[in-house]
């Protein structure tokens, strides 16, 4: 529970049906780890929230300290993914490392039946034994790009008390029953760079600021100067600070030599790619190439696709269209209708 | 519900509820006063302070009443520190494994221009009067070491290290809020020149303590207003507070022997009962330690989660320090003894008292062992040990 209105309105409804519900907030960094004064999220006064829920719906309430594992499997993952060049998703890794297998451990071991989050995805087990991801039912809030990386075992013992329900909804709901945390805003960024400036974040935890290093363009002449290669995403545009006749992109950047390429649009534009550290869960894996839709980035409409399976935890994907700005380190989800088959992280 | 969390807090005794209850019904005047009703408030206060004073070996003019043991360390570090600092000494000496009330001070401190030394506690959590002796400079304005360890429970040589001090002319403070009531002292046989207790601990009330602090040693105001507390410590006195200390600390002084034998069988039973669990330490000396206290990790699991699986099972107990958001960081006083971070994750603190029973320590017993080993088999550390064969 973060103290949001999510999660606190899921406790409630849990409640409401007649399950014994423990509240679990994950302490999961400190102001001293992320370098920071004061901060928007997971801060001692959400903890409170998500504890005073707890105890007005009469369940008891604990904080998990994960801040080891949230630092190495977290921040530190995501810091050297943009040293390597690559765009991070530390919200997904902190699904798959540290939030979804803290609390099915948590589950275990108080002997409980389900784990429950705020989620917007719905679950579905099917006749043949297999634990389907699908979906939230409100597309604007669809999560289920952030949870791929669940497995068969923890989805068995998923609940998900929101995907049924829009964030209006939820929010009426909670307005309805008065909980403290109906009127918090949504947080948006990631949790550990509060204000969304992951170049100053970096810059704060390896104690050194990127190095400027020239712009190429694709004959490879320089044409500028820029603030440093972790600072720029495939595909940006804006900010470039580079006066051209026409229009120019992030195409390509090299850690190794600090070099950023600009060029035309098209240049940013790919069909394919190779994902690894793959996780199925509509199929324990795919023997033959199949159809199916395919988003790359959180906000990004799915596009159709044929995936083949290269390897033990890889897989290969050719869209029908090229794509645009395709970012290494980025998770690849792939999709059946509503439900999730499985995704990885784009190489 | 069993409860072994007794240096957490302890259930206010009887005794110490019959002598509150006047202050808080009809003796509610003002020690203040004038009048009748106020001097008999001031009389209550007086005896009071009497008790605790007899109980330490100490005089009455020598104790402070406070808010508690916080506040007593607080007073007693940051105005000997600044007394110091004005006749230029800015060096004081602590311990690694001292609660926070202490340790937060010294880190205030630090940042007003003071140098502190921390003191090695060694591996069985016990500090060496040579060490002190070494660490001692001609600029050190106070040693401040604590009587018994809160999470550990190993008891320090007072005595010895207050004489190093005094050979060196330095001022010894010590935070004995685990040892009063609970171990016999006598502040002057002792040498001791200022000490913080806390009625909570020996079945008391909470939010009330004292800080005794022998005579000759300056003690500067610490609240300004009225002259409670002999103009040192402003406030209308917490009087049923202070009635039902004083009476807890009488009661346990009194029984102090009894007490001890009874509550050390049943923490030399548990020890002998979890030392066999495989992979399993118990922390702090054998031999220098708290009657009631048992302290043990059990590695490849959580300390969180063997507490909440206890309270399931009825069983009250406690970890590490609790940190401000009420999650547990690896306690400091198990680092300060070298127990590696991941082994002191899965620690336990049982802390007994004469309202204990034998039955209770038996029942412990039969469930300790086997929640250990379900949340063994659920954790992926342990899982790798045995693939390891580290255990
Ligand atoms: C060794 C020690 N010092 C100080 C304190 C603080 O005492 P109080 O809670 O009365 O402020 C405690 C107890 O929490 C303690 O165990």
């Amino acid at each position: 529970m973060s103290g949001g209105v999510d999660s606190s309105a899921a406790a409630l409804m849990l409640s409401d049906l007649g399950y014994e519900v423990l509240g679990v907030t994950l302490h999961l960094y400190d102001n001293e780890t992320i370098g920071l004064e004061s901060r928007t999220c997971c801060s001692l006064d959400d903890v409170e929230d998500a504890r005073r829920t707890c105890w007005s719906l009469g369940c008891k309430h604990f904080t998990l300290n994960r801040k080891e594992l949230f630092l190495n499997e977290v921040i530190t993952p995501f810091v050297s993914t943009y040293q390597q060049g690559h765009t991070p998703n530390p919200c997904i890794d902190c699904n798959r490392q540290v939030k979804i297998p803290a609390l099915y451990r948590f589950m275990r071991e108080m002997s409980g039946e389900v784990f429950a989050t705020g989620h917007y995805v719905r679950v579905e087990h099917t006749a043949d034994g297999r634990h389907l991801l699908k979906k939230g039912l409100d597309a604007k809030k669809d999560q289920s790009y952030m949870l791929y990386t669940m497995t068969q075992e923890q989805l068995a013992h998923a609940v998900f008390p929101l995907g049924e329900f829009t964030k209006e909804q939820i929010r009426q709901f909670a307005q309805e029953k008065q909980l403290t945390s109906a009127h918090k805003p949504d947080s948006q960024d990631i949790c550990f760079v509060p204000d969304g400036d992951y170049v100053d974040f970096l810059t704060r935890h390896t104690g050194h600021a990127p190095e400027p290093g020239p712009f190429l363009n694709p004959e490879g002449k320089v044409i500028g100067t820029h603030r440093g290669y972790v600072g720029y995403t495939i595909g940006q545009r804006k900010g470039l600070g580079v006066p051209a006749a026409s229009r120019l992109y992030v195409y390509e950047k090299d850690p190794e030599t600090n070099i950023v390429r600009l060029g035309e649009e098209f240049r940013i534009y790919r069909q394919e790619l190779d994902a690894n550290r793959v996780n199925f869960i509509g199929m324990d894996s795919i023997s033959q190439p199949i159809r199916c839709k395919a988003k790359i980035r959180y906000h990004h409409a799915e596009q159709p696709c044929t995936v083949v399976q290269t390897g033990a935890d890889s897989i290969h994907v050719t869209f029908d269209e090229p794509q645009r700005a395709i970012a290494p380190g980025q998770s690849l989800v792939l999709y059946d209708g509503d439900y999730v088959l499985g995704g990885g992280t784009i190489l | 519900m069993i409860y072994f969390d007794n240096a957490a807090t302890t259930c206010v005794s009887k005794t110490a509820l019959d002598a509150m209850m006047p202050a808080l019904t009809e003796n509610y005047g003002n020690p203040s006063s004038l009048h009748l009703l106020g001097q008999t408030s001031n009389q209550a206060l007086d005896e009071a302070r009497q008790t605790v004073a007899k109980c330490l070996g100490a005089q009455p003019n020598e104790i402070y009443f406070t808010s508690g043991g916080s506040e007593a360390d607080n007073w007693a570090i940051t105005q000997m520190a600044l007394q110091g600092q004005k006749k230029g000494k800015n060096h004081l000496i602590t311990t690694t494994f001292e609660h926070h009330a202490v340790l937060h001070t010294m880190k205030r401190l630090e940042k007003n221009g003071f140098e502190v030394t921390y003191l090695d506690v060694h591996e069985d959590g016990v500090v060496r009067p040579e060490d002190l002796e070494a660490a001692i400079r001609p600029e050190t304005a106070l040693v401040t070491i604590m009587y018994a360890n809160n999470e550990i429970g190993t008891i320090q040589p007072v005595e010895e290290l207050a004489k190093v001090c005094h050979d060196h002319k330095v001022l010894f403070h010590t935070d004995a809020v685990q040892a009063v009531g609970h171990l016999p002292i006598d502040v002057k046989a002792q040498g001791i020149d200022m000490l913080s207790l806390s009625g909570h601990k020996f079945h008391g009330p909470k939010g009330v303590g004292a800080l005794y602090c022998r005579r000759g040693v300056r003690l500067t105001n610490f609240i300004e207003g009225g002259a409670q507390e002999r103009n040192r410590r402003a406030g209308t006195e917490n009087l049923p507070g202070i009635c039902g200390m004083a009476a807890a600390l009488q009661e346990a002084c009194d029984n102090m022997e009894e007490n001890n034998a009874r509550v050390s069988a049943m923490r030399d039973k548990l020890i002998a009962g979890i030392t066999p669990i495989p992979c399993t330490r118990i922390n702090g000396s054998l031999e220098h330690r708290l009657p009631g206290n048992v302290n043990a990790s059990f590695e490849g699991i959580e300390g969180e989660s063997l507490l909440l699986r206890l309270d399931l099972a009825g069983i009250c107990a406690s970890s590490g320090s609790a940190c401000t958001s009420g999650s547990l960081d690896p306690s400091h006083v198990l680092l300060a003894i070298g127990t590696p971070v991941e082994v002191a994750h899965g620690s336990l603190r049982l802390s007994l008292d004469e309202v204990n029973t034998m039955e209770e320590v038996d029942y412990c017993l039969e469930q300790l062992p086997k929640i250990v080993e379900l949340l063994r088999s659920m954790s992926p550390v342990w899982e790798q040990m045995q693939k390891e064969g580290r255990c």
